[in-house]
């Protein structure tokens, strides 16, 4: 993307989201009440963050490569189930990932 | 929901619960603000379009998966489409907080904007009233100037860093996703999520090879709506809450959202205890 791509994806993505909160302001509370409504807004959330999990642990361009970050992301996982606060499951995957590298693996 | 009726005007003690609940959660989430900074800089964005991002755009989820898809090479459409799905339950808040805030006009634009997660999550663990306005508002605005702040310090760190992948950025990026969806797993819906969150790795890697970037992601969004108006009828409706996510959303989420345990970052704890909360 370039650089004015970025900026109006930017300045666009940021409208979207603001009109999104707005309109849950605005809106009557019953539109929203319906129980599949709800469901299915929280499955959306669930299913973008999944593929963008796999994504980003494995894609590289339009490949799929095992990487350091398959490792990081299992690491992460651990971690997760340990209940580890939010930046320590992070910092833990970036540290297993530059270990790894720094160690010869991509 | 709040019974915007059965309005109390809480104690002092109940505000002093709400104000320093909105602290801790505010930090939690602010200190992951340095993760989103560095990350974004990583996927090339440059310093003022991620700033432009945590202040405008203003909600974890949604600005992690806009820098995702950049990342990936999508194109502007994908990256917009994306934010703006994951933007989706900020507008489920909406009901929920409006009637506890009450305002018009140019309140009404900025309580929108502090619509998130955490501030939504503290808001509705305390007493309608003058507590619930106290959590809304000193979460908003505590998530919004420390968010910034600690976007802007990670961003700068991320441009001093040089090469994301030598530091592990980019596998810092999956578990920031993973930390995001975790909560979800255990949350309402919990066994159709894990279902969908299969089918949306599995259809997202399997395009991903034949798609344009940002793409595959967007064809995890159409399984889920379709998993979610098809599916037999819900049990009865857990109130879209202000879902355990991380917040900071971060929601939850993390964005900013999360449930008490294993609260993901911004998850706003319910109940009581902020600590551990993420944004």
């Amino acid at each position: 993307m370039s650089p004015t791509a970025t900026w109006v994806a930017v300045l666009v993505g940021a409208a979207v989201v603001l009109a999104i909160k707005l309109v849950g302001h605005l809106v009557p509370e019953h539109w929203l009440a319906e129980p599949r409504v709800a469901r299915t807004a929280s499955l959306v959330t669930v299913a973008l963050l999944s593929a963008l999990v796999a994504v980003q642990a494995v894609a590289q361009g339009q490949a799929l490569v095992a990487d350091a970050r398959l490792p990081a992301l299992a690491v992460a996982a651990v971690a997760l189930a340990l209940r580890a606060p939010f930046v320590v499951v992070v910092v833990l995957a970036a540290a297993t990932a530059a270990g790894l590298r720094a160690l010869g693996m991509a | 929901m709040c019974d915007p009726v059965r309005v109390t005007d809480g104690g002092r003690d109940e505000v002093r619960a709400a104000v320093r609940q909105a602290l801790s959660v505010s930090l939690a989430t602010g200190l992951y603000g340095v993760s989103f900074g560095a990350l974004s800089v990583a996927a090339g964005l440059d310093l003022a379009q991620t700033m432009a991002l945590s202040l405008l755009m203003f909600t974890g989820g949604s600005q992690f998966a806009f820098i995702g898809v950049v990342a990936s090479g999508g194109t502007a459409t994908a990256a917009v489409a994306t934010a703006g799905l994951l933007g989706v339950r900020n507008g489920l808040y909406g009901p929920q907080v409006a009637p506890l805030l009450g305002v018009r006009g140019w309140r009404r634009l900025l309580a929108a904007h502090l619509t998130i997660d955490e501030s939504t999550a503290v808001s509705t663990a305390h007493p309608p009233g003058r507590a619930a306005r106290a959590g809304f508002w000193w979460t908003g605005v505590g998530v919004f100037a420390l968010w910034n702040l600690f976007t802007l310090g990670g961003a700068l760190l991320g441009d001093a860093l040089g090469d994301p992948r030598r530091y592990g950025l980019d596998a810092a990026a999956a578990a920031a996703f993973l930390a995001l969806v975790w909560p979800r797993f255990s949350g309402p819906h919990a066994r159709l999520a894990r279902l969908v969150a299969a089918a949306s790795v599995v259809a997202a890697l399997a395009t991903t090879p034949v798609l344009p970037a940002g793409v595959p992601v967007l064809l995890a969004a159409a399984i889920a709506i379709l998993v979610g108006m098809l599916a037999p009828a819900p049990a009865p409706a857990p109130a879209p809450a202000p879902a355990p996510e991380p917040a900071p959303e971060p929601e939850p989420a993390p964005a900013p959202d999360r449930p008490p345990a294993s609260g993901p970052p911004g998850h706003p704890p319910a109940g009581g205890t902020a600590e551990g909360g993420h944004p």
